[in-house]
């Protein structure tokens, strides 16, 4: 127990003698956590520096060797990659397509998800506990399992209508928000069940109708839940792989997991490069994740312990 | 797959108090219209979830006993074929491996990091560290690593790290022969030189004190001389009662072809262990060549002597671990195929549970923090006060308290890891794929495959078949 925390115990309980023994464990603990912290780091940084690094001196030495000579540091990776503009299949491109996939899929899921979990929680229909455990059972469902039939849709659709969406962004946004949307409505749910219903029947007995009470009531109150969703679907699927492998298959747009993907064949012979894209492609998710942390940790605890 | 699966994170942390409300939760007014206001609020949900998620995964179970084509109904066949490869039984090993490894090790990093957090001042510095990860993708995370773990020592700072504690450990010699890489000493000897015993070097003639002996290596880069800092080779003049000679590099730019002779633009091998074997093979004397290369053994007793070069000289230094590699952990070598596929443990498996333990140590870090700070401070000040060691509160009373977040956190990675595929594609070598593949890189790869979508749809059915326990958990909790 720190000193901070047994300071504010009722001073009788706990006996002067034992914090001082606990001392010598809290230098441990410091220690060990310090160890734990840099263990951490060093990935990261290493990532980091091995991007910042010409070619020549990545074939030659270690990353590390930065901290004694720093002089080595350049741009010149990045200026190399951003150099291919928006061309397709380039960085840049990769990432406009990251974010057309990604925007349109957070956004999507979080309405659709909060428009199903109004309904299953204020409204007034039979079975809404079967189609509520139903949810429940496709929260662990592989998605996998639904690989092979979407393709054959995705096909047979472009085959008749024309409308290409295997192969396309469309697709893959299609695929993302039906595989988004069962977490989407449990966590929604778990949030909108803690409104008290009084607050609507206020409301429709003076009239109002279901789209008022939605757009008035319940999703101003759900605001906090709908942005811990949106954070974090945003970052799974900006990290999405298999979704794109399938469904962006032979598009020459990539996203940017495929385009780091597509990279690592090479490994080892343009590592440099792929470090760059890797710090690029992680630019993104990082900025959401420190402007929102609040959010994205309470996405990640959805309704866990209280 | 789990990384960008929404699903497989914060499924299961359904909060214990949500009870489903019972059917009939009375929400009075508002007439037909609210009742199908709210029914049409259900639709767009539903459609997207019936037309990609449900008819799919019906659909999947038939497709499964159809082969390739999909025009021909085999019943079980592609059951039969998926279980009768070693490809299966290496992916489910490496399955078995990931869910009996992993989920216990982030829930035990998670519970210990929660609980040493509490006592440090930096505790959100520290969360903040270890979380951070959580927002890289497999993909990034896979490459980072791979670079971590790269095979050469100059690059890979972890075989850098074991480099300079295998070199102090066993110092590698000044000329080092690989014979892992078919390197031999015995191909270095040129003139008057043949192999020795144990990876020696030993003149082909006898020689007595005052005697000179002269001996010739190939194979010996520049580079490695000039680092060795060698230079023109010298003849050393024979002295009474001693031994002289000279090892140097029998070759000569200007006179390629030529051997046995010294040559102006020849290097002394310098730096060379040398020693003296008596008649009866037992060393001698021992000395080491100048930069020219020439030696000196001064008084020799009677008797013919042989020079040795000694092994020292060409011991290996350390070439890094192959990290990213399928060699086994466990000596299978002698076992039959199928045996082997089930008992090896490629040690790419460990690199990648380290990479992906830095994901997710965090997301168990926190998750458990969340459940360590509900917990009542009562009961844990009672032990205290009754005399219980800051252990035996942890293992008495914090961790059952806790029990039942560690099981959401552990139930939860046993999911992610059963879908692993992402890490294993960006971070095993492409020679390593097959060694480290998993069932869901055998539906992705047997799926990309012509005529493979009967055996990717039959490998879907069974990594459904083995999340199935932990949908029926996740029911039973939910319904309370």
């Amino acid at each position: 127990m720190s000193a901070v925390q047994a300071a504010s115990l009722p001073a009788v309980t706990t006996p002067r003698k034992r914090r001082f023994r606990v001392r010598p464990s809290r230098i441990v603990i410091n220690v060990v956590l310090a160890a734990v912290a840099i263990f951490w780091l060093v990935p990261a940084v290493g990532i980091l520096i091995i991007s910042l690094r010409p070619e020549s001196a990545f074939e030659q030495s270690g990353w590390w060797t930065v901290f004694t000579a720093p002089a080595q540091l350049t741009f010149s990776n990045y200026k190399t990659l951003l150099s291919a503009g928006f061309s397709a299949g380039g960085v840049l491109d990769s990432l406009t397509t990251s974010l057309a996939i990604t925007i349109p899929v957070t956004i999507l899921v979080t309405i659709i998800s909060s428009l199903t979990a109004y309904s299953l929680v204020f409204g007034r229909w039979r079975g809404r506990t079967v189609v509520f455990l139903l949810i429940v059972a496709m929260l662990v469902l592989p998605l996998q399992m639904a690989l092979i039939p979407v393709a054959s849709l995705y096909n047979f659709i472009g085959d008749t209508t024309g409308l290409k969406l295997f192969g396309s962004v469309i697709g893959v946004i299609i695929f993302h928000v039906a595989f988004g949307l069962p977490f989407g409505i449990f966590l929604m749910r778990n949030f909108y069940t803690g409104i008290p219903h009084d607050l609507l029947e206020a409301g429709r007995i003076d009239g109002a109708g279901e789209w008022t009470l939605f757009r008035k009531v319940v999703m101003p109150l759900g605001l906090p839940a709908a942005a811990s969703l949106a954070i974090f679907q945003f970052i799974w699927v900006w990290n999405d792989l298999l979704v794109a492998l399938v469904f962006l298959a032979n598009n020459s747009h990539l996203t940017l997991t495929l385009f780091l993907y597509g990279q690592t064949r090479f490994l080892s012979s343009n590592y440099y490069i792929i470090s760059t894209g890797a710090m690029i492609s992680i630019i993104v998710p990082l900025i959401v994740f420190f402007a929102f942390q609040r959010y994205f940790v309470r996405g990640v605890l959805a309704g866990a312990v209280k | 797959m789990s990384v960008a699966d929404p699903t497989a994170e914060a499924m299961p942390l359904a909060p214990k108090q949500d009870v489903v409300p019972t059917i009939g939760t009375p929400v009075g007014g508002g007439g037909w219209k609210s009742h199908l206001g709210s029914l049409l609020f259900l639709l767009p949900g539903a459609i997207w979830l019936l037309i990609i998620v449900v008819y799919p995964f019906a659909a999947t179970i038939v497709r499964s006993l159809y082969d390739g084509s999909g025009t021909r109904f085999i019943a079980l066949g592609n059951y039969k074929a998926i279980f009768s490869t070693t490809d299966t039984i290496v992916s489910l090993k490496n399955n078995v491996v990931w869910v009996v490894v992993f989920p216990f090790l982030v829930t035990f990093f998670g519970l210990v990091f929660a609980v040493l957090t509490e006592r440090i001042r930096w505790g959100t510095a520290f969360k903040t560290i270890v979380f951070m990860p959580l927002v890289f993708s497999a993909t990034a995370a896979g490459l980072t690593w791979a670079s971590i773990f790269f095979n050469d020592p100059h690059t890979g700072v972890v075989n850098a790290a074991v480099q300079g504690v295998a070199n102090a450990v066993n110092p590698p010699g000044l000329y080092p022969v690989d014979t892992s890489a078919g390197e031999s000493v015995g191909a270095l000897a040129a003139t008057g030189v043949q192999s020795g015993p144990g990876g020696t070097l030993e003149s082909k003639t006898t020689v007595t004190a005052g005697g000179t002996i002269e001996l010739g290596l190939t194979g010996i880069s520049p580079t490695t001389l000039q680092a060795n800092h060698a230079t023109p080779a010298l003849v050393p003049a024979s002295s009474n009662g001693a031994i002289v000679g000279l090892v140097w590099r029998d070759f000569s730019p200007s006179h390629p072809a030529a051997r046995g002779q010294v040559f102006p633009d020849e290097d002394g091998i310098a730096g060379l262990h040398v020693a003296l074997l008596g008649s009866n093979g037992a060393v001698g004397a021992t000395t080491t060549t100048a930069s020219n290369g020439s030696f000196s053994f001064a008084g020799v007793g009677s008797g013919s002597y042989r020079v040795q070069v000694t092994a020292q000289n060409f011991q290996a230094g350390f070439n890094g671990i192959f990290f990213l590699g399928t060699q086994s952990l466990t000596p299978t070598g002698s076992l039959n195929p199928t045996l082997q596929a089930i008992l090896s443990l490629p040690i790419v498996d460990i690199a990648m549970i380290i990479a992906y333990l830095w994901i997710w140590a965090g997301f168990a870090m926190v998750v458990i923090g969340a459940g360590l700070a509900s917990l009542n401070r009562e009961v844990l000040e009672a032990a205290q006060i009754d005399g219980a060691s800051e252990w035996q509160t942890l293992r008495r009373v914090t961790v059952p308290m806790l029990r039942p977040v560690l099981v959401v956190v552990f139930v939860t990675m046993v999911i992610n890891v059963l879908k692993i595929f992402d890490i294993i594609l960006n971070m095993a070598t492409p020679s390593s794929q097959a060694g480290a593949s998993t069932i869901a890189l055998q539906i992705y790869n047997n799926f990309a495959s012509t005529g493979g979508q009967g055996l990717a749809a039959a490998f879907a059915v069974l990594l459904f078949i083995l999340v199935v326990p932990a949908m029926l958990m996740n029911l039973k909790r939910i319904r309370g």
